[in-house]
């Protein structure tokens, strides 16, 4: 009888692990309707950009899918200052051009880059593009351009006529680096943009001509081989100066995503690096004299970290962060990480994704963002990485050199060829809206996001001067998605416009707290955030069926600049006060 | 993972500590190095729910079923291996809850004339990766693929099999993978180091020295305890030779080769095995 009842219980067991499983990520279907509708429209807009990858030396052609998976790109600006978001997109190939699409701000784009000058930037001996950011680093009220690089980096001056002229010399940037992406900030609040970029592969490493294939991460989990990210000071006149060494900032984990803002409050900007191989790192601004790495809970957490995105997910007057990371079924859970920011009182963040927040697949680019104008942010992420025979997995075959000594696959020699396998491949979009204290859910496919792209870059901005957040995604040796917000039952909303005097004219790093209801939500103006993308400088917040309070403004100047009366459902622009 | 018991009698009788103890410190030190340098768990919680789940769940059923609180060392060392070994979706706790509820289970249930049939961490494992797929894999990479860490388990590893008299079968399956990898890379091509590759990491590890060499559930003799390993080896080659040929029947089993081959493997020799020595003339049955 007691053998009975344990096997009872046995088999109870057995189970509750269907059943659990059963109920696991992904399954889920939406609890209510969406109320949004995205509806892709690139080809209708004019916008028929696609993305193609780096080739690369013969000797890693085996594995050349994989470490070639990256580049495309997406970054927002108004390049011309006609009040219509305009989208620079990067290629990655020798000969193929990258494109700026002007918004005509009559619905459509048309690429701008040949008579800009900003499109022909992948050439032999100079190397390909793998992200871009904008910021105004000379503050003469046109945003510039820098471009990171698997080769030389580039800085373009806006010269306000449409056109850009190369800086780069001029500027002290002229580096070769194997960059996927860089972050604009005034770390030392003087006034002027400085510059991070990161470095991912090691800068001796030329992609077109390989020395050796001794080249991979020599760990999955705590690798520090790989390029060493770089601090630029912008001295002005037009110089940059590498601080790296003196500000404590030369990180060489493997940063494929870095994100400015002030994380723990004291008025300075801060660091936050998504690492691959690696835990993400925190570095905290000690009054622009030098950098800190914070433990801060991320030391011991290592997965891949692919993009970081900033959001203020409870409406807590915080800036919390999503880092994407890695799932395959039955091979490697690593999630997402949803960290919730309690510096000021514990030093720290605490990780809280589960579910559809937490297994997104092989998740790169991510975006927090008001799609419904419901006063919470919600959060777009791209998937996919290697899509090519559906038939054919890679998983199986990165296995057995995943567990090895870091000196086996230090080498890519010794990785198995990819052939035409897929890796984590035609996986879709994530769409998932916030409903506060029922968490996140995955409306992708109910509103209408069903691409199974490579997805790598996602950017949100209000294309259309609509009051509603559209999202661009760039994919992978794929075409560029846009997907335009057609909400039919929005909330109230408000975008700011942010103009520096003393501090840098594009604010970048402006920290703005905006009261309604009985929430506050903050946001920070973006200098690049993501995967090698950067969301529209201009803020957006939804407010549900609230009216706008008070508009708290802190410059990167650390001026404090309270705004009341605005009114709802319209773009605002404010300066600066001398 | 090693249930270490008495069983076999003769080998650990030279031993002036109890090989269990050996193995549980062994353990202990694979935990330790590798949570002080590179935080292997994923949270405390999740030791805490294995290990402790694995203890209560011991104590019960050997005090309800047999009438005596059994040896706590082999729950510890379950608990302790699946803590390591799991790796579930973010923040989900189940899989270690009920990984270790089961795995202790599977002793008391899954049993033939009186034997339990599978290495309980074994079969907990192969369970959650065949039900439980959209929730649970298993560890792949870890501890920073550090050689230093890796060298000082490997010694204190071989070390201690020597001691528990096992350690013929440890290098019966190292041998076996070396040569297993030899031919597959034969028959797939590509880098060899890519086929030797797996052994070199920690999951390896804990297979080799927990798993494979657990003496409640290997068969009687050396010779035959040899045969099995090389039997784990080549269906684990197997379940390697699918996973390049991408066949899709096999999908649920090449996530972890080494772990589900033996998942099949040792039971059917523990059965045989069983059976074999009851029906030879003047047998006795191996004690609890």
């Amino acid at each position: 009888m007691r053998r009975l009842v344990v096997t009872l219980a046995f088999v109870a067991g057995v189970a509750a692990v269907v059943m659990l499983n059963a109920g696991a990520a992904g399954s889920g279907v939406p609890r209510a309707a969406a109320s949004i509708r995205l509806s892709e429209v690139s080809s209708a807009t004019g916008v028929d950009f696609i993305h193609q990858s780096p080739t690369l030396d013969p000797k890693v052609e085996h594995v050349a899918p994989h470490i070639a998976a990256l580049g495309a790109c997406v970054s927002v600006t108004d390049f011309n200052n006609d009040n219509n978001p305009d989208l620079y997109f990067t290629s990655s190939r020798f000969g193929a051009n990258n494109a700026l699409y002007l918004n005509t701000g009559t619905g459509t784009f048309h690429d701008h880059s040949d008579h800009a000058g900003v499109g022909a930037l992948n050439r032999a001996g100079e190397g390909v593009s793998m992200g871009a950011v904008w910021g105004d680093y000379d503050n003469d009220g046109f945003e510039d351009l820098f471009v990171s690089k698997w080769g030389f980096q580039q800085l373009f001056k806006n010269n306000g006529n449409g056109t850009f002229t190369d800086v780069t010399a001029q500027a002290g940037l002229r580096r070769w680096m194997n960059s996927n992406g860089a972050v604009w900030l005034d770390f030392d609040r003087d006034g002027l943009l400085d510059l991070y970029v990161t470095g991912y592969f090691r800068s001796d490493i030329d992609f077109g001509n390989l020395r050796s294939t001794r080249i991979m991460q020599h760990s999955w989990e705590f690798a520090s081989n790989g390029g060493k990210n770089l601090l630029f000071k912008n001295l002005g006149l037009g110089r940059f100066q590498d601080v790296t060494d003196s500000l404590g900032v030369g990180s060489t984990r493997w940063t494929l995503a870095a994100a400015s803002a002030d994380f723990n409050d004291d008025g300075w900007p801060d660091l936050y690096l998504a690492n691959d191989y690696g835990p993400e790192e925190l570095y905290l601004n000690k009054e622009g004299k030098r950098f800190e790495l914070a433990r801060a809970g991320l030391q011991d957490d290592s997965k891949s970290g692919m993009a970081v995105a900033i959001g203020d997910v409870y409406n807590r007057g915080r800036h919390d962060v999503f880092v994407t990371n890695i799932s395959e079924k039955g091979f490697l859970f690593q999630g997402n990480n949803l960290r919730i920011n309690f510096l000021k009182e514990l030093d720290r963040f605490d990780e809280v994704a589960t579910g559809v927040v937490a297994d997104a697949g092989w998740a790169w680019g991510a975006q927090f963002g008001d799609l419904n104008n419901d006063g919470l942010l919600d959060l777009v992420v791209a998937n996919g990485f290697i899509s090519a025979d559906s038939t054919k997995s890679y998983w199986y075959a990165m296995s057995k050199i995943a567990g090895a000594q870091g000196n086996i696959f230090e080498d890519a020699r010794n990785w198995p060829a990819i052939g035409k396998a897929s890796l984590s491949g035609y996986e879709r979009s994530r769409v998932l809206l916030n409903r506060g204290a029922d968490g996140f859910e995955d409306v992708a496919e109910q509103v209408g996001v069903t691409d199974l792209l490579d997805g790598r870059a996602v950017a949100m901005a209000d294309l259309f001067n609509r009051g509603a957040l559209d999202v661009i995604i760039a994919n992978e040796n794929a075409r560029a998605l846009i997907y335009r917000n057609a909400d039919s039952a929005r909330g109230h909303w408000i975008e700011l416009k942010l103009v520096g005097s003393r501090s840098n004219r594009s604010a970048i790093g402006a920290e703005v707290t905006v009261e309604f209801g009985n929430v506050r939500q903050r946001q920070v103006v973006d200098g690049g955030s993501g995967f090698c993308s950067q969301n529209d400088r201009r803020l957006h917040f939804g407010l549900g069926s609230e009216r706008p309070g008070r508009v708290i403004i802190r410059w990167p100047s650390g001026r404090q600049q309270v705004v009341e009366g605005l009114k709802a459902d319209q773009l605002h622009v404010i300066t600066e006060a001398a | 993972m090693t249930t270490t018991a008495q069983a076999p009698a003769r080998s650990l009788v030279a031993s002036a500590i109890d090989p269990r103890y050996l193995i549980v410190f062994l353990i202990t030190l694979v935990l330790v190095l590798g949570e002080a340098r590179y935080g292997i768990l994923g949270g405390y919680d999740r030791l805490a729910t294995t290990l402790g789940i694995c203890l209560v769940t011991e104590v019960v059923l050997s005090w309800w079923l047999r009438g005596r609180v059994a040896n706590l060392a082999s729950a510890y060392i379950t608990g302790i291996s699946l803590s390591l070994l799991i790796k579930p979706q973010a923040n989900i706790l189940w899989p270690f809850a009920l990984g270790a509820f089961l795995a202790i289970a599977s002793k008391y249930v899954l049993t033939y004339r009186g034997r339990h049939l599978w290495n309980p961490s074994n079969f907990s494992i192969a369970l959650l990766l065949l039900v439980a797929a959209d929730s649970v894999a298993v560890l792949s990479h870890q501890w920073g693929n550090d050689l230093r860490i890796n060298l000082v388990i490997w010694v204190f590893g071989l070390v201690i099999a020597w001691r528990a008299k096992v350690l013929h079968v440890t290098l019966a399956y190292v041998a076996c993978f070396i040569l297993f990898a030899l031919i597959r890379n034969a028959i797939v091509g590509g880098p060899l180091l890519a086929e030797l590759a797996p052994i070199t990491g920690p999951m390896y590890q804990l297979f080799v020295f927990f798993m494979v060499t657990d003496p409640r559930t290997t068969v009687s003799t050396r010779n035959g305890r040899i045969i099995v390993v090389a039997l784990v080896a080549l269906a684990e080659t197997l379940i390697r030779l699918a996973g390049d040929f991408q066949l899709p029947l096999l999908r649920p089993f090449y996530v972890s080769p080494p772990l589900l081959a033996l998942a099949v493997v040792g039971p059917i020799a523990m059965w045989w095995d069983l059976r074999r020595t009851a029906a030879r003339p003047g047998s006795t049955q191996p004690g609890i």
